[in-house]
């Protein structure tokens, strides 16, 4: 071991690598994908009502019965009252000061290649970093030996641009598709399963969705089908004063497996843009979904102008026996978050894994975690959750671990940590645990601190400034959620650390 | 902002069940503005955030549901030789016959059905005031009920170091009785006082007791909640504390059908230390609820909040706890663990332990455990002799040992270890 080796802090050396630091460098400062895309637009008229929704379902060339769904879940919807138990702040929402629906007209006659469509689409992906075509790879991931695949579905504002390798992924009987175009072409699959795990009636913001939902993937898996590459789904915001209600159902038939990512920007803009999402997941016996977010809607600027109001509804239901589910989510973006990605640990020995990395700067606002609901034997589950409060954020983690009678010999391990930097922010910890047999075992751990001193000092002396050593230190702190990621979601995780920390410190 | 109906009615029937005690002095004013925030609340209700592990229909219900009282046999009173100023109350009345003399060097203890009478008083700044302020950010109507209608209890002033303990005994004679008590607890600074409370007090137990300490003062309170009775109890403590000041407060519950106990403390000068702490065993129709919330408001203070329970034949266990550090809180050491040993499958533990924190410059932590008795450990102290049933009452109190070290006395924290012992034998009845 040479001398530099034995006074490198180990803290230091497995969380950040110095490219990261150069990257952090290099990207200098503030939110990288606030740029707009000047494209024609085609919009539903402002406000919401049953012709909107009526309009939303023609649009997308819907069967009777989901419209019908959609109407019934409007009519529900308007009865409702939004929830506020959460630790947010932020004016009302005005539900008829939007629009919700908005598509590029070039999408007007659907595209029937990637080949045919608006090349100022695919210039946007492009800038994104986001591989459109076929022959390009994820950026960071050239040198490896077997080139990876990643299969992208691409949602801009209300409609789908395209889908990458469905030709491939379908040899394998695969299915990954706009949800849109699975309501056409697999009807009976989407009408088996969507709203099986999050009903329409399950909360305000799942219900808005459920009625004027747009766009969003749609993944089915075969039996024993380990699929064959990762699929990941790209949400853009463009247009303004557009909400934005994906919805994404993944289906895993028995014993297969798949890893989901997704990711999600908009432009920089002074109005505040609702995006109210809902992410079903099924897993049947034997089966495994990682479902991996990294989160990066514009966030508002320092005194908390503009910004996404992200109301997120997530749930992954474990059907069968050992069906197993990871959610990981790098939480940097939005004004408003309020998600909570959930596990039904329905089968007996299935398991449910949730790892979060939360970050809220300047005005951000974030209320978020999971539920683990222990309904099979021999469930096991584990929480990791990792907050970073900075300027005059407040971050909570809110969670619920419960086990029901029949859960027996179940298992929880809950670990939620909060850093904070400054003393204008806050962290929070809200979790409710429910045991209601004795056969199992929860543990719950939650710790709040400061960046450490020594810990600076140390990055300080060997060069760094502060806002360097900062951003190594918070990536130490993160590492076993960044661990969880797919490597290059790991990276960009990794560097969006840095950058959603900026101006923290000083 | 009105009240839902269903909360009007049930806040109707059970103030339609209560007469604000006589009075013309400064008690009755304070009386009435705790009326006042009683009817702007309302009555908890089950889905209030926090009653949604705790069912408050009994305690809201306008006559007391009786409860039969409890002959502990053989078993000597708590605190039975130690030489201590012995208060009783009989169903929640003050009786003079079995009390002792109430004057004690460094202490003056009125009674509040007298006290309040007066134009001026010392505890016109404390009664009410500090419940006042624990109804933000949750609302405790019943704390604030029991201000209003509270028909006795005792006022302390400590002014220096009491030469002995004050032990308040809650004796429970009448099958449906319905008692409201509140005391009041000054202490100067400086001063120093140990509270001694045991007794099931009535079928119904309603008590609030508020507590200011002043700088460099310490409180030191245990309680003992009956043993193996029908009583329905709701409890708040009120604490407010001064630069360097200390409190440890524990308190034992083994049985009674339904047990709720709110602290509300606030540290609120620098260096200020709060220890709560509380053992619970609890066997069959029996719910105990654990409602904790301290307030750092300033820096460089240390809270310790320790609840264990041990519960058996479909006990339930609540526990709610609640560290908030205020801005500028800084250098706060805050620490809670709240752990469940369930001995069979019946039994729950339902917790939410919090964290809300306003200060960067802190340490805080919070864990929260529940699960089964240690079959390894069983295992091995069978191995090494030791008859199963012993081995478990070993394990149990191995695991209850973190809350009675937070007693600061060794002669009380040895007969609360005594007497847990005893219940245990009584209810060893799993394995």
């Amino acid at each position: 071991m040479t001398m530099l080796e034995s006074v490198n802090a180990p803290e230091v050396r497995e969380g950040v690598d110095r490219e990261t630091i150069e990257t952090v460098q290099a990207m200098a400062g503030k939110y990288k994908y606030g740029w707009e895309t000047d494209i024609e637009m085609d919009y539903a008229p402002k406000g919401l009502n049953e012709d909107i929704v009526r309009l939303i379902s023609q649009k997308n060339g819907e069967p009777e019965w989901l419209l019908q769904w959609r109407l019934d879940a409007y009519r529900r919807w308007v009865k409702l009252e939004e929830p506020r138990w959460a630790m947010l702040n932020y004016p009302e929402i005005d539900y008829q000061d939007q629009f919700y629906y908005a598509t590029p007209k070039s999408m007007a006659k659907k595209p029937k290649s990637l080949d045919e469509v608006d090349p100022k689409l695919l210039a946007t992906y492009a800038k994104l970093g986001i591989p459109l075509k076929e022959q390009m790879l994820l950026a960071g991931v050239e040198g490896e030996a077997e080139p990876r695949k990643v299969a992208v579905d691409a949602v801009f504002d209300s409609v789908s641009v395209g889908t990458t390798f469905k030709a491939e992924l379908a040899k394998a009987g695969v299915i990954f598709c706009s949800i849109s175009e699975a309501v056409r072409e697999h009807p009976e699959l989407v009408k088996q399963y969507l709203g099986s795990v999050v009903p329409p009636t399950d909360n305000f913001f799942a219900t808005l969705n459920s009625a004027v939902f747009s766009d969003g993937s749609f993944v089915y898996i075969p039996k024993g089908v380990k699929c064959p590459m990762e699929l990941s789904t790209y949400f853009r915001i463009n247009a303004e004063n557009t909400g934005q209600f994906e919805r994404t159902l993944i289906v895993a038939d028995e014993g297969s497996y798949v890893s989901y990512l997704e990711g999600c920007t908009a432009p920089k803009r002074d109005t505040n843009q609702l995006h109210a999402a809902v992410v079903e997941i099924v897993i049947l016996k034997d089966a495994e979904v990682k479902y991996s977010t990294v989160q990066n809607w514009y966030p508002g600027d320092e005194n908390g102008v503009g910004g996404i109001y992200n109301f997120v509804t997530k749930r992954a239901d474990c059907r069968g026996d050992r069906a197993k589910v990871m959610w990981t989510q790098v939480e940097t973006g939005s004004a408003i978050t309020w998600k909570y990605p959930s596990c039904i640990l329905r089968g007996d020995d299935s398991q449910g894994e949730f790892y979060s990395i939360a970050i809220a700067n300047n005005a951000q606002q974030a209320d978020t975690g999971t539920k683990m609901v222990h309904l099979g034997k021999r469930t096991k589950s584990r929480i990791v959750s990792k907050g970073i409060s900075a300027g005059r954020a407040q971050n909570t983690y809110r969670g619920l671990v419960s086990m029901h009678p029949k859960a027996k010999d179940s298992r929880n391990y809950t670990q939620c940590d909060s850093l904070l930097i400054g003393d204008k922010c806050g962290a929070h910890t809200v979790p409710y645990i429910e045991v209601r047999n004795n056969s199992s075992r929860v543990e719950h751990e939650a710790t709040t601190s400061k960046v450490d001193d020594d810990q600076l000092f140390y990055c300080r002396s060997r060069g760094m400034d502060e806002e360097e050593a900062v951003a190594l230190v918070v990536n130490g702190f993160c590492k076993e959620v960044l661990q969880a990621l797919p490597m290059e979601f790991a990276m960009e995780a990794q560097s969006l650390v840095a950058i959603s920390l900026e101006g923290s410190v000083g | 902002m009105a009240l839902p109906k269903a909360k009007e009615d049930a806040l109707a029937a059970r103030l339609a069940s209560l007469t604000l005690p006589a009075g013309k002095g400064w008690l009755a004013s304070v009386r009435s503005e705790a009326l006042s925030r009683l009817t702007a609340m309302g009555l908890p209700a089950r889905r209030d955030e926090y009653w949604r592990y705790t069912d408050p229909t009994s305690l809201n219900a306008p006559a007391a549901p009786p409860a039969v009282r409890f002959e502990p046999g053989d078993e000597a009173e708590p605190f039975d030789g130690m030489d201590r100023l012995k208060i009783v109350f009989v169903d929640g009345i003050f009786d003079p016959a079995a009390s002792d003399d109430l004057s004690l060097s460094g202490v003056t203890i009125e009674r509040l059905a007298l006290a309040g009478d007066t134009d001026i008083h010392w505890a016109q700044g404390l009664y009410g005031q500090l419940e006042a302020r624990g109804q933000t950010p949750v609302a405790r109507p019943l704390a604030a009920l029991n201000s209003a209608f509270a028909t006795d209890g005792v006022l302390i002033h400590v002014t220096g170091k009491a030469a002995k303990p004050v032990s308040l005994v809650y004796v429970h004679k009448s099958d449906t009785s319905d008692a409201i008590l509140h005391h009041c607890v000054k202490l100067d600074a400086g001063a120093c006082l140990t509270l001694l409370e045991n007794g099931p007090a009535a079928a119904r137990f309603s008590k609030v007791m508020e507590v200011d300490i002043a700088d460099g003062a310490q409180f030191h309170h245990v309680r003992i909640q009956g043993r193996d009775h029908e009583r329905r109890a709701v409890t708040h403590l009120f604490a407010r504390l001064g630069a360097q000041a200390e409190m440890r407060s524990f308190t034992l519950t083994a049985n009674g059908r339904l047990t709720r106990n709110e602290a509300v403390v606030e540290l609120a000068g620098a260096e200020g230390r709060a220890h709560l702490a509380g053992a619970t065993v609890g066997d069959g129709d029996f719910h105990h609820d654990d409602t904790v919330f301290v307030t750092h408001a300033a820096p460089a203070c240390e809270s310790r909040q320790v609840f264990k329970k041990v519960l058996m034949n479909g006990a339930v266990g609540v526990f709610q706890g609640k560290i908030l550090v205020k801005p500028g809180a800084q250098k706060t050491d805050g620490y809670q663990i709240s752990q469940s040993l369930l001995l069979d499958e019946d039994s729950q533990f339902l917790a939410k332990p919090e964290l809300e924190i306003y200060a960067d410059d802190v340490k805080c932590s919070h864990g929260s455990t529940s699960g089964a008795i240690d079959e390894t450990a069983l295992f091995y102290l069978q191995s090494r002799g030791v008859p199963r049933r012993r081995a478990q009452a070993l394990l149990v109190l191995a695991f209850l040992a973190e809350a009675i070290q937070e007693i600061a006395d060794e002669d009380i924290a040895e007969e609360i270890r005594g007497r847990l012992e005893r219940w245990l034998a009584r209810h060893g009845s799993t394995g």
